[in-house]
Parts: structure tokens; sequence; C-alpha cells
């Protein structure tokens, strides 16, 4: 009887992600079932095509690591793109579906439930192309205007309303759109994504000279240089209805570009200016913004150099003046810290981009050394060194600052007394037989964790890492892959080491195993074990994996977007496909 | 209870792998490392074949892949006269370290920049690396998600099936 009860107890519990799981596939099913119908009907007039993505996780309370079971105990991202296209018209429609979300997930305002979270059409007639609907866009490398999405970290300011782009004359080229900007998801209530109340438009042009007008720059043309040039203005519009303050409610911010480009060499600089824009993140100071990047590289076979600077002040530019860090923003500031791929130095001090200003630097050097060399030896042997840096902003606050309310001033590209970050990475990589390949990696990093994860009191982290890690060739189809990767640091949680084994059975199977584990050396933590266990298939454009075990809390990047996602215990599944 | 529930929701999705592929190339622009903007719907290689390649700079896998194929790409270029296309999706944080990268590395193929994923979404790519190969008509006519060493055989295969 008690066994009874038990058992009924277990399967009212499992009735929810039950339904869960069967919307989503129902959902996934029906996405299908349309696309592959269409596909057959569309063939002469169009075609459909799309992709599909899932991840899900089954979590278990682990006291131990801080991971905790929802309610839900199932949680699932999914989102299944369809595209029509024919002849000059394309339309598209995203489904997504959050029931719930992983936890941690999104990095902003929070996607429940399941609905449409992006739809347009646009249609091209010569060198016109109008799009109405959602749309991502962005302005030279975004200081100004960066509409983008990146689906796995939860980010997606997607715009919605017009776009139209013109290419006038060759080399010349137009763009201009008016919208708002996606917020959030809301299936139960609103049927799917939801737009912040701020308006957003802008216009940008680019010309290139040498495209533009040959007959004008034969010396360039002859020695085959491109030189580009671009200005952009952006504003956004949002009501003042606060009791308190006078808020501006337009606000602009231009931009202007140039690029330079020969073979060897690639020279880019981009500045922007924006006028008072007091909200949240500045703490409501009326001060004028404005950023400055510089990137130059040479490159020729077998070496490539780049150097890069950047000097952001007061940058931020969001849609909503209250919005939090993560949501409505329009421009974006580049970050230049390497984005690592090993596990350690990826998701324990990641650096993204400080909102109100920093002053940054960054170098790096690939060389190969060739065949037949000393140190290239029968098969060569690559080598890449990077370092990259960010500072305050050499500012004073302004005393007595009740009339104006400017905040601050600065010095433009003068370091503060601050050091957020400084990341010195090297990387030897060879061939040594025809089954075996090994790279050695030496990573430094200084990080002021009080700073870049808002620790406060926190002291700065000074940590030393080495990664070993190889790989071999059984045969043709089968190889293995190992890393061992440690950590050596005496603040925060002291010293981390990691083993990563991953055997593939090519084309279509692959088994992983790692193992992180926070012994801590001189500092007194509680030594935990991280063991984790994947397995995967692939065929063709579909991917299907499986893990089980504990995932480390983490700061998870991609481009200048880091997302904070919680330890978590149990099975997860992800599902990718693309048709 | 716990595997049941994974395998039922896993048979639903199983047909997901039943799709074929077909289609053009879309109309996107992209840029070329000399600074130049280029319709992706004017890509051809005068009737030969070519391999679309997805990566970034901060993908290891993707590295891997291309990489590897660096090695025999001479030899595919004879036996096939296949070319490749390798598409950074590399965004304003890492797209100035694509064109010293690629030098660094020594490769020959044509490289892109998709810096907002312009490409990538039109193609449906959903992470890299994503290989489309196209025949000579400009129809993709295989893809592949993922790279495992040894992928880069299976590719070939596919791609001597095409002449």
């Amino acid at each position: 009887m008690r066994a009874a009860c038990r058992d009924f107890h277990i399967f009212a519990d499992m009735l929810d992600p039950w339904k869960r799981i069967l919307r989503t596939a129902t959902f996934a099913f029906i996405a299908l079932g349309a696309s592959r119908s269409f596909h057959l009907r569309a063939q002469e007039g169009g075609q459909i095509h799309g992709n599909f993505s899932m991840d899900g996780q089954y979590y278990t309370e682990d006291t131990l690591i801080g991971a905790l079971q929802p309610p839900q105990q199932w949680g699932s991202n999914a989102w299944g793109n369809l595209n029509y296209s024919t002849g000059n018209f394309k339309a598209g429609v995203r489904f997504e579906s959050y029931e719930p979300a992983l936890l941690g997930y999104p990095a902003g305002v929070p996607y429940t439930g399941s609905g449409i979270g992006y739809r347009y059409a646009s249609y091209t007639k010569d060198d016109l192309e109008v799009t109405v609907g959602n749309f991502y866009e962005q302005f030279g490398q975004g200081l100004a205007f960066r509409s983008y999405e990146e689906r796995y970290l939860g980010v997606d300011n997607a715009m919605d309303g017009l776009r139209v782009k013109f290419r006038p004359d060759t080399g010349i080229y137009l763009k201009g759109f008016i919208g708002r900007q996606r917020l959030g998801f809301d299936g139960p209530n609103r049927g799917g994504f939801f737009n912040g109340s701020g308006i957003v438009r802008g216009i940008d042009g680019e010309v290139s000279l040498t495209e533009a007008w040959p007959r004008c720059f034969p010396k360039w043309i002859e020695k085959g240089h491109v030189v580009t040039l671009g200005g952009s203005f952006v504003s956004k519009y949002e009501g003042d209805d606060d009791p308190l303050y006078e808020f501006p409610e337009n606000v602009g911010l231009y931009a202007a570009r140039v690029n330079y480009t020969t073979a060897k060499w690639n020279i880019y600089t981009e500045y922007a200016h924006k006028i008072n824009d007091p909200n949240t993140s500045n703490e409501n100071i009326y001060k004028d913004g404005q950023a400055l990047m510089l990137n130059a590289t040479y490159s020729v076979k077998g070496l490539g150099v780049s150097a890069g600077a950047h000097s952001y002040d007061n940058m931020v530019f969001r849609s909503g003046r209250g919005a939090g860090p993560f949501d409505l923003n329009i421009n974006f500031q580049p970050p230049l810290a390497k984005q690592h791929t090993y596990n350690l130095p990826a998701t324990l001090y990641p650096y993204a981009t400080q909102a109100n200003g920093e002053v940054g630097y960054q170098g790096e050097v690939f060389y190969k050394f060739k065949k037949g060399t000393k140190l290239g030896g029968a098969r060569g042997m690559k080598l890449a060194v990077n370092w990259s840096g960010a500072w305050s902003l050499d500012s004073t606050r302004i005393p007595n600052d009740t009339v104006r309310f400017d905040g601050y001033t600065a010095n433009f590209f003068s370091l503060g007394a601050r050091n957020y970050y400084q990341d010195l990475n090297l990387e030897l990589r060879k061939k040594v037989s025809d089954h075996w390949e090994l790279a050695l990696t030496y990573l430094n990093f200084v990080y002021d964790i009080a700073q870049v994860q808002g620790k406060p009191g926190k002291p700065m982290i000074y940590a030393d890492m080495f990664v070993l890690e190889g790989m071999h060739n059984f045969s043709d189809r089968n190889s293995v892959r190992f890393e061992l990767q440690h950590l050596n640091t005496k603040q925060d949680q002291g010293n981390w080491a990691t083993a990563v084994a991953e055997f593939t059975f090519s084309p279509h199977w692959f088994l992983a195993a790692m193992d992180q584990y926070n012994y801590g050396g001189s500092v007194t933590t509680e030594q935990i074990h991280y063991p984790i266990g994947s397995i995967g298939y692939i065929r063709g454009g579909s991917r299907f994996s499986m893990s089980y075990g504990r995932q480390r809390a983490g700061i998870f990047c991609v481009g200048g977007v880091c997302r904070v996602v919680p330890a978590a215990n149990g099975l997860s599944l992800s599902i990718t496909s693309t048709f | 209870m716990k595997l049941l529930r994974t395998s039922f929701a896993l048979f639903l999705f199983l047909p997901l792998f039943a799709i074929a592929q077909s289609g053009k190339l879309p109309s996107v622009v992209v840029q070329t490392l000399d600074g130049k903007k280029v319709n992706t719907s004017t890509w051809s290689n005068g009737g030969k074949p070519m391999i679309i390649n997805f990566w970034a700079t901060w993908c290891a896998p993707c590295k891997r892949e291309l990489n590897t194929i660096a090695e025999k790409y001479a030899d595919w270029q004879k036996q096939t006269g296949v070319k490749l296309i390798a598409v950074s999706i590399d965004d304003a944080r890492s797209m100035n370290r694509v064109a010293p990268y690629v030098n660094g590395q020594d490769w020959d193929y044509d490289v892109v920049l998709d810096p907002n994923g312009d490409l990538k979404r039109a193609l449906n790519v959903n992470n890299v690396p994503h290989t489309f190969l196209v025949d000579g008509k400009g129809n993709i006519v295989w893809q592949h998600n993922n790279y495992e060493p040894g992928d880069e055989n299976e590719l070939f295969k596919k791609l001597k099936e095409l002449l």
C-alpha cells in the first residue's frame, strides 16, 4: 500500500515535466511536419529550410556544490526557425519554448512559456532590400548600433520594425531602420516575445572609395588597396514621466569609421560620440559619452601580428533608462580579451567590457615554424602569443555637482589606477608524428574579481595555468584527445585541476569524460570533484548529445557578453538540427 | 523512469534526422579579408564543387578541422578542383584576429567574415563547426555539423561522388 502511494506520488510529480516534454516535442513535430510537406510542395516555387535546437536538463539537488532542484525538476530551452524563400521574397518565423527555461537562462529579463520569438518578411528588388518585422543589424563594428542574438547565452535584442538597405551605386551602401527592441519572452500572457517601450532609429552610410570612384584612386587600385569610410547616426526616444528628474526624451549618437586594407595590412578605426544620456547604469549623469577603437594587423603567409587599443567612456546606450546590463542594448562595446577554449581559463575568470568606461590594449602574434627548420622539425610547429589588459579610465569626480550633473571628468585614453585584468598566454602546437599532436599552453591572469564579477571586497586574483593537450589517431576514423589543465592561485577558490578525455568515432559517435577538481592548494576550501560524462551522435546536420554529472558554476561568454550559469547536477540533453 | 522519459522524448525527435537537404546558396552580404563586400549568391567555382565551412577563432574543433583539411587541401584541389570558403562568425570582439590567425596557420582558403551572423542565420547554422558541400551547379547537396578527426575523409568521399 505504501509502495503504491509512493508510486502515485512519483507519478504526480512527473506529470508536469511530462507535459513540458510533450509540449516541446509537439511543437517540434508540428514545425517539422509543416516543413516536410512544404518541402515537397515548394519544390518549384521556393524553398523551406530552417533549424531546431533544444537543450534540456533534469536537475537533482546537490548541496555540496550548491545545485538546486527547481520545483519543475526539468528545464528546457528550445527553438525552431522556419524560413521560406522564393525569388526575391523571404519570410520566416521562430518558435521558442521555455518550459521552464534552464536555470540562469537568459541573462536578462526572463523568458517563460512558448510562442513566437521572431518573425519577418523581406524582399529585394535590384539594389533595394526592405525588411518588416524582426531583423538583426550592425553598423561598423557596433559602437553605434548592434542588434544581435547569442541564443545559447540568452542575449537577443532583435529589432522589431522596418529596415531598408539601398545600394545607389557600386561601392556605396546605405541603411536605415526604425523600431523597438526585443526585451523578454512571455508565452502565456503575450504569445511570445515582447519589446521595450523605447523607439530606436538609425541611418548608416558606407563608401568604398576604390570601388565607388576607381578613376580617382588609380594608384590604390593598382596596388590593390581598399579604403572604406563609414558614418552613422542612431537615436532613441523614451518618454519621460519621472517625477524627480528631467530626462532627455531623445538621445542621439553619431559614429564614424575608416578601414584601410592592403595585401598585408588592415587598419581599422571607429569613433562614436553620444550626447547626454542619464540612465541607471551611469547613475543619471548628463555627461556626454565617447568611444574610440583602433586596430592594426599585419600578416603574411606563416606570420600574423595584431595590435589593438580602445577607450570607452560612458558609452552604455540602451532604449530603456532603467534596463539591466543585458537588456535593450543598442550598441556594443567589444572587449579585447581573447576568448579561451580550455575549460578552466574560459569559465572561471573571463573578462567582459566594463560598461561605463575602460581603456584596453591587446597584442598578438601567430607564427608557423616551417618544416625542416630547427624548431619546426619534420612537420612544423605553430606558436601563438597573446596579451591583453584593461584599466579604469583616469577620471575625477566633479565636486558639488548639483547644477549640471556631469558626474566626472575623464582623460580619454589615460589609464586610471585600477587594473581590471591582464591576460598573457602562449601556445605551442606541434604534430610530433603521423598519429600524435601535442599542444602546450601557459596562461597568466591578473583579475579584479571585485570589479568584473561584482564581488566587492574580494582580493585581486593572480593565477597561473598550464594546459597539455594531446591527440592520437588510432585509425582514419577513431581517435582520442585528452587535456590536462592546472590552475594555480592563492586567491578565490584556490587551485583547480581538470582532466578531459574524448574518444571520437568518425563520422557519428563521441564519448567524453571530464573531472574538475577544486582542491584549494594553499587556500582552505571544500575539496570537490565535478565528474561528468557525455555521449553524442552526429548525422549530417543533426547533433544529439547527452551528459550526466556535476556542472560547476561558471561564466559562459560568447562575444563580449558573459552569463553566470549556476552549478547543476543531473542529466542534460541537447539536440540541434539544420534542414 | 528518468530514462524512460528521456527515451520517449528522444523517440519523438528522431524524425529530425531523416530530413533531406537541398537548396541554393542564399543572398547575403559578407566581407572578405581584403575589405570588400561580397554577395554570397554570386559565389561559384566555375562548375566545380565548393565547401562552405563555418568556424570561429574561439572554436577549438573548428580550428582542428580546418588545420587538418589544410594539409590535404592542395591534393583535394588537384583531384576535384574544389574551393573551400571558410566563413568566420567571429564578431566585433574577435574579427580583427581572423586575418592574422589565418595567415599564421598558413591556410590557403578563401576566408570571409560574417560578424553579425547574417549568413549563419540564412543557412540555419546552430553552432560551429558546420560544413556544407555545394555542387558545381550551386546546390547544397550535403552538410555536416561538428567535427571529429576522420570526418574530413567522409567529406572527401562525398566530394568525389560529385565528380
